[in-house]
């Protein structure tokens, strides 16, 4: 729709409230959102450019991003395989519990953060309920970066599972039957028809889960030990900062954090714009 | 969703379909992880909460810091929801029944909050109101508390929960269009009397909705409070604040304890939210809050 006809159409409403409701809705979204975040730019921007570089390059902070990059990357990587299976079999099969299971995928949504880090604390920890077993196997997860990633495997399983499943469930079973009655093995039309079908929706739910998984704060802290350069996560050393009334140093690591998950999050829209193109549907 | 409805009828070939082993092995692996994954955390809750038993579970929650914590939190919710209500109403009013320019980015606005991770939602209001923030020395002449006080955790829980009930409405007043309004307000309704029985009884369940999910949030927001709250006893703890302060006490049971009730909000949630989906599909939108 042309711009001036959306502004007659505005006018020709008879619809009463526009001003009132919009006024409403800029203003509550200015006072809590916009310039709060506004705020953070400026007293980045603050620190001067030499301050800012040397805040963000320093050793400590590049190590924590890598974590919460890295670890978000694996997780939603890890998530992705597990929430295509476990989409494909709720929407595919059907199984006693079915019902409970498909209801429980968004805990980790519903859970707040801190109980689920104290949960995973306790199975995880070197004693703890799972842990112990490993650490008699010689694998530790507790307290070291590998459990930051399982903290954020918990943290994106829905994300990834919510958007496949909408879409496994209004694929349709014709394609895959013309894929077999034209002598396509079962794992070829998965990965051939299948696949590529839900790749879009798959592609989404991982960008959600490693989104999520970047800024995730609650669940990881109380199971990764914290141990800087090694398993400290980005929003705890900008919590660390504040506590040190260093705002100078949150404000930038967490302008950092935010426009590197801003630019992560563009890269994939456009692969993802690149990815229904090729396959037909814009 | 059914599965009744998913299936063909009548299943004569069975060309696509996995061998019963493929099946079984792929439920299973599917099971187990989320066994894992989902379950034992929270079984781990419930049984360290009860692990000395059933008189220190509930000593654990009648303490006093732990109440004013539990009433906290039941305040900073209440007025979060109540908030999110009148925006997301106004929002979705605007958004769904009017055609302006700079539409989608208004609406992408609104579901920032949704990619800034927890503690950037606290931090930002620290930067703005903190001591050496930027409005900090004024609010000090001024002796008006924000930070470390009950005005910026309603503010940081407000900021993390801002999307949750306006993305909601606005997904379904879109679906629903302005004809049930134009009609009733060229039959004469006043705009407010059209609101009240024409839009309010077709959007209650899709408020409801977008309310518990908010609401949930709202109670068990973690890392937005913990950077403004100060975390100061019995003042300026929420309930995930609570646990967290108990746990590094090494207060375990008392931990779990305020953890069981937080986890068993999500539980309640999660039965709720299933009940809504099921029962109200069409008159929530699904699909439109993650």
């Amino acid at each position: 729709m042309s711009v001036a006809g959306g502004i007659i159409r505005q006018n020709q409403s008879v619809i009463p409230g526009f001003g009132i409701t919009l006024g409403i809705t800029v203003t509550a979204l200015s006072l809590v959102v916009l310039i709060p975040l506004a705020a953070l730019a400026f007293r980045a921007a603050g620190v001067g450019p030499a301050e800012f570089w040397r805040i963000a390059t320093h050793p400590r902070t590049l190590a924590a991003l890598r974590l919460s990059f890295g670890a978000a990357f694996i997780a939603a990587a890890v998530n992705a395989v597990f929430g295509l299976l476990v989409a494909w079999v709720l929407v595919r099969y059907r199984f006693p519990g079915k019902g409970i299971l498909d209801a429980a995928i968004d805990l980790p949504i519903a859970l707040p953060t801190a109980v689920a880090g104290i949960a995973l604390a306790v199975i995880y920890a070197p004693n703890g309920w799972v842990g112990g077993g490993l650490a008699q196997l010689g694998i530790k997860v507790g307290y070291t970066p590998t459990a930051v990633v399982v903290a954020l495997i918990f943290v994106g399983l829905p994300f990834v599972v919510r958007t496949v499943q909408p879409v496994l469930a209004e694929s349709e079973k014709e394609i895959e039957e013309a894929a077999a009655l034209l002598g396509a093995s079962r794992l070829r039309t998965i990965f051939q028809v299948v696949l590529p079908l839900v790749s879009p929706a798959l592609l989404t739910g991982f960008a959600l889960a490693f989104a999520r998984g970047i800024g995730e704060y609650g669940s990881v802290i109380f199971v990764a030990g914290n141990l800087p350069f090694v398993s400290e996560i980005a929003p705890l050393l900008i919590v660390i900062r504040l506590e040190e009334f260093d705002y100078g140093g949150a404000a930038v690591i967490a302008t950092v954090m935010l426009a590197l998950s801003f630019f992560l999050l563009m890269v994939i829209s456009a692969l993802q714009t690149r990815n229904r193109r090729r396959l037909g549907y814009v | 969703m059914s599965d009744a409805v998913m299936r063909p009828p009548i299943r004569q070939a069975r060309v696509n379909d996995e061998m019963p082993l493929v099946r079984y092995a792929l439920i299973g692996v599917a099971v187990l992880f989320l066994l894992l994954i989902l379950f034992l955390p929270l079984v781990a809750v419930f049984a360290e909460a009860f692990r000395r038993g059933a008189g220190a579970y509930l000593n654990a929650l009648t303490d006093p810091d732990t109440t004013a914590a539990i009433g906290l939190t039941l305040l900073v919710a209440f007025i979060s929801v109540v908030f999110n209500i009148v925006v997301g109403v106004s929002a979705a009013w605007a958004i769904a029944k009017f055609h302006f320019r700079g539409k989608q980015f208004l609406i992408t606005l609104i579901n920032l909050p949704f990619s800034v991770s927890p503690v950037i939602s606290g931090l930002v209001f620290v930067l703005l109101f903190g001591a050496g923030g930027l409005l900090g020395p004024w609010l000090q002449a001024h002796d008006i508390e924000i930070i470390f006080a009950l005005p910026g955790i309603v503010l940081a829980t407000i900021f993390v929960t801002f999307p949750f009930v306006t993305q909601q409405l606005v997904t379904l007043m879109q679906a629903q269009g302005t004809q049930e309004e134009e009609c009733a307000l060229s039959l004469g309704a006043s705009g407010w009397r059209t609101f009240l029985f024409v839009t309010l009884p077709n959007i209650k369940w899709g408020l409801l909705y977008g309310v518990l999910l908010c609401n949930a949030r709202a109670m068990g927001e973690f890392g937005a409070v913990a950077v403004v709250s100060g975390k100061i006893r019995g003042l300026t703890n929420t309930m995930p604040l609570q646990v967290e302060i108990l746990y590094n006490e090494y207060n375990f049971v008392a931990a779990f304890a305020v953890a069981s009730l937080l986890a068993l909000l999500a539980l309640v949630t999660l039965a709720l939210k299933s009940f809504f989906e099921w029962r109200f599909a069409d008159a929530i939108a699904l699909g439109a809050t993650r």
